[in-house]
């Protein structure tokens, strides 16, 4: 049995990491580890970065093709995609949000991590909506670029 | 209490409707049912226990589970969880006798309808049922009991799994829109006729490709009898959630998880402030997620396996949005007198069996029960259908082919009626029995587009969270095969 079948949680060493290079240009991670019958993220990505062997194995993401645009990040209805940018010691996260209220670039807000701890404060870059899905930006320090994965307004 | 604002959901303002409740007058709004009017009122006791007169509310808020009986305008028995809300209307509870109607009831005479096909079922795969029938050049009847079509898939605010195909990435409640579209097409093309706040209650006559269905219709709590006859019936009834046994359980404020995501996302009233989520399998996973959304507190999932049932996906957006879940737990008693006022949960060991001194004491003022389905297969029982326990589809199912055709000729089923699933698969079992009902009237000879819909269905089955479904379909398709004359 995986940990996180019992709590929920991925730690990092559920995941493919991106090296250092491919993280300063930015990438979209995929905490989507099971294999469930789901594909949209394959179609969502405009340059094929997203590869599945059939529609049941978990997606794979070809860090060096992916550009880091999020377009995925809307569209996954798992909301498992994030894309973490390093610039120095800050990092921009851009993730899902589906609640209330919608914060304004500018705005600060508690970055959380997997299991909800507010672990620091963080600005918000840029809100693209999708749907009823925002696509919310938001920088923090690049230490805490592997655990941010949600946001508190 | 209504829900103000949410992130997906738009609850507009709405004409207000004037009723009385024992008396008392009250308001609700244009779209309630009676059931959702009274929550938002704050009256979550609609009915006393025949034999110990303890309050009681509803446990399913779909028409099943009968706890939500009270008399409005002078007729006992009407199942206030589906019955929309008029102005003026007279609600009030039973006694341990409902009592006879001193009110005017059942005064017409029977209406026959003749059809080539009847759809049991206006959820996802009855809705797809009919469309392919229809679409096929067969004439369709579609009968649903709740006032709007779309089954489940009205309350489902999340965006589904899947492919492209199965409208991947589209949130439930626009997969109903968008099927509701297709059937309204159709129907203004004279190929369907749809009846909500319909009742199929049985089968009364059956003969080579002649059923005779008894359909109520309500109106105005005054009911209509309907003479149904069809070449072919689809039976697509859907499932009940299921109850489990602790101290407690048929309280006001212990629903099922189902319930509690039709009354916020569909009605847009709040079922309390608090909530316990016992399950975490995709239901009790989302409908958690959900309760978040409407402004709602979780205070936790407790689940009696060991690992967590539903995706992982599902469980870590919960998680990053601070709820714990507690899995090898469970709910040992729910406190409170004439309402839920919280709850002990206790951990569970390797048997399954209680630790004493785990015992937890936490305050909530709602309980959301999602420990799985049981197919609603009544109607099929009564119709006469081959039916076998299969525990991988949740319980007794009708034994059916690939085709979907049960034991008795020209009459199908499919979605969670003929074994507890998923929304995508349910879709693909309605065209598949819709497409093959319309073969075998000779509407069709589509065969190669029966063999399309089979691959897909095989797709979907095809990972490690098929296998269940995968294992009942086998089970089922081989007792069929089963040499038993066709009735
Ligand atoms: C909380 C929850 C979350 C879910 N999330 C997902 C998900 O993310 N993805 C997914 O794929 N699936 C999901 N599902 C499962 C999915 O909703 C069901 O599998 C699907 O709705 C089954 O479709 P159906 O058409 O068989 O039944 P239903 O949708 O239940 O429809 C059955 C219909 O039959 C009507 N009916 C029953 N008896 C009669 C009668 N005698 N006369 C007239 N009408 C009758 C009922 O009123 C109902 O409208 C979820 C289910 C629940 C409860
Ligand atoms: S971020 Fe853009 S390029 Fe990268 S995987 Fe997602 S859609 Fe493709
Ligand atoms: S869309 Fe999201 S949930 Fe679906 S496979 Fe891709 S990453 Fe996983």
């Amino acid at each position: 049995m995986r940990a996180y079948e019992r709590t929920g949680v991925l730690s990092p060493t559920d995941l493919v990491l991106p090296t250092k290079q491919q993280l300063e240009k930015g990438v979209a991670i995929l905490e989507c580890v099971q294999e469930i019958p789901c594909n949209p993220c394959v179609d969502a990505c405009p340059v094929h970065a997203i590869s599945m062997k059939d529609i049941n194995a978990p997606p794979v993401n070809d860090y060096e093709k992916c550009t880091g645009c999020a377009k995925c990040v809307g569209v996954c209805p798992g909301l498992a995609i994030f894309v973490v940018k390093q610039q120095g010691t800050k990092a921009l996260i851009t993730l899902p949000y589906e609640f209330l209220p919608v914060p304004s670039p500018g705005d600060v807000v508690q970055a959380l991590d997997r299991v909800g701890a507010a672990r620091q404060q963080a600005t918000v870059k840029k809100v693209v909506k999708r749907g009823k899905t925002m696509v919310i930006t938001v920088e923090v320090d690049a230490a805490v670029a592997m655990d941010i994965r949600n946001i508190r307004v | 209490m209504r829900i103000q604002s949410h992130p997906i959901l738009d609850f507009q303002q709405r004409k207000k409707l004037a009723f009385s409740f024992n008396a008392q007058p009250l308001v609700g709004e244009q779209g309630d049912t009676i059931a959702s009017a009274l929550h938002a009122a704050g009256i979550t006791t609609l009915t006393h226990s025949v034999r110990y007169d303890s309050p009681r509310g509803f446990f399913c808020g779909i028409g099943k589970c009968s706890s939500c009986l009270m008399r409005v305008n002078g007729i006992p028995n009407v199942r206030t969880c589906i019955a929309p809300l008029h102005e003026g209307i007279r609600v009030e509870t039973q006694g341990t006798y409902a009592g006879l109607p001193d009110a005017e009831f059942q005064t017409h005479s029977k209406t026959t309808i003749r059809v080539d096909v009847l759809v049991v079922g206006a959820g996802p795969a009855g809705l797809c049922a009919a469309v392919e029938a229809a679409s096929q050049g067969a004439t369709v009847l579609l009968v649903d009991e709740n006032p709007s079509v779309g089954g489940q898939l009205i309350k489902q605010t999340h965006k589904f799994f899947g492919s492209k195909k199965e409208r991947a990435g589209t949130r439930g409640i626009h997969i109903a829109t968008e099927l509701e579209g297709e059937l309204r097409g159709l129907e203004q093309q004279g190929h369907v006729r749809v009846m909500t706040e319909a009742t199929v209650i049985g089968c009364y006559e059956r003969r080579a490709e002649h059923h005779r269905f008894g359909v109520v219709q309500r109106e105005q709590y005054t009911s209509y009898l309907y003479d149904v006859q069809c070449r072919a019936a689809i039976i697509a009834c859907g499932a009940m959630e299921n109850m489990v046994l602790f101290p407690g359980n048929d309280l006001p404020g212990v629903y099922g998880a189902g319930a509690v995501q039709t009354l916020m996302n569909v009605y847009g009233v709040k079922p309390g402030n608090r909530v316990l989520m016992v399950g975490a399998g995709n239901v009790g996973l989302i409908v958690s997620y959900q309760l978040l959304q409407a402004g709602i507190a979780v205070d936790r999932v407790v689940e009696a396996a060991p690992i967590i049932g539903g995706y992982h996906v599902h469980a870590a957006k919960l998680r990053r949005c601070g709820v714990p879940i507690h899995t090898s737990h469970s709910i040992k008693e729910v406190l409170g007198d004439d309402k839920v006022q919280g709850a002990v949960v206790v951990a569970l060991d390797e048997h399954w069996r209680p630790k004493p001194g785990s015992e937890e004491r936490i305050t909530c003022d709602t309980i959301c029960l999602a420990v799985g389905l049981t197919p609603s297969t009544r109607l099929l029982a009564q119709i006469g259908a081959h039916q076998s326990f299969i525990p991988e589809a949740g319980g007794t199912v009708a034994v059916h082919d690939q085709h979907m055709q049960t034991s008795i000729k020209g009459v199908y089923v499919a979605g969670d009626a003929s074994g507890i699933e998923e929304a995508s698969t349910a879709m693909i079992e309605g065209k598949i029995a819709g497409l093959a009902a319309a073969v075998s009237l000779g509407r069709t000879k589509n065969q190669k587009l029966l063999s399309q819909y089979h691959r897909d269905l095989e797709q979907l089955r095809a990972g490690p969270f098929g296998e269940k479904p995968r294992i009942a379909k086998t089970k089922i398709t081989q007792l069929a095969e089963v040499p038993h004359a066709r009735v």
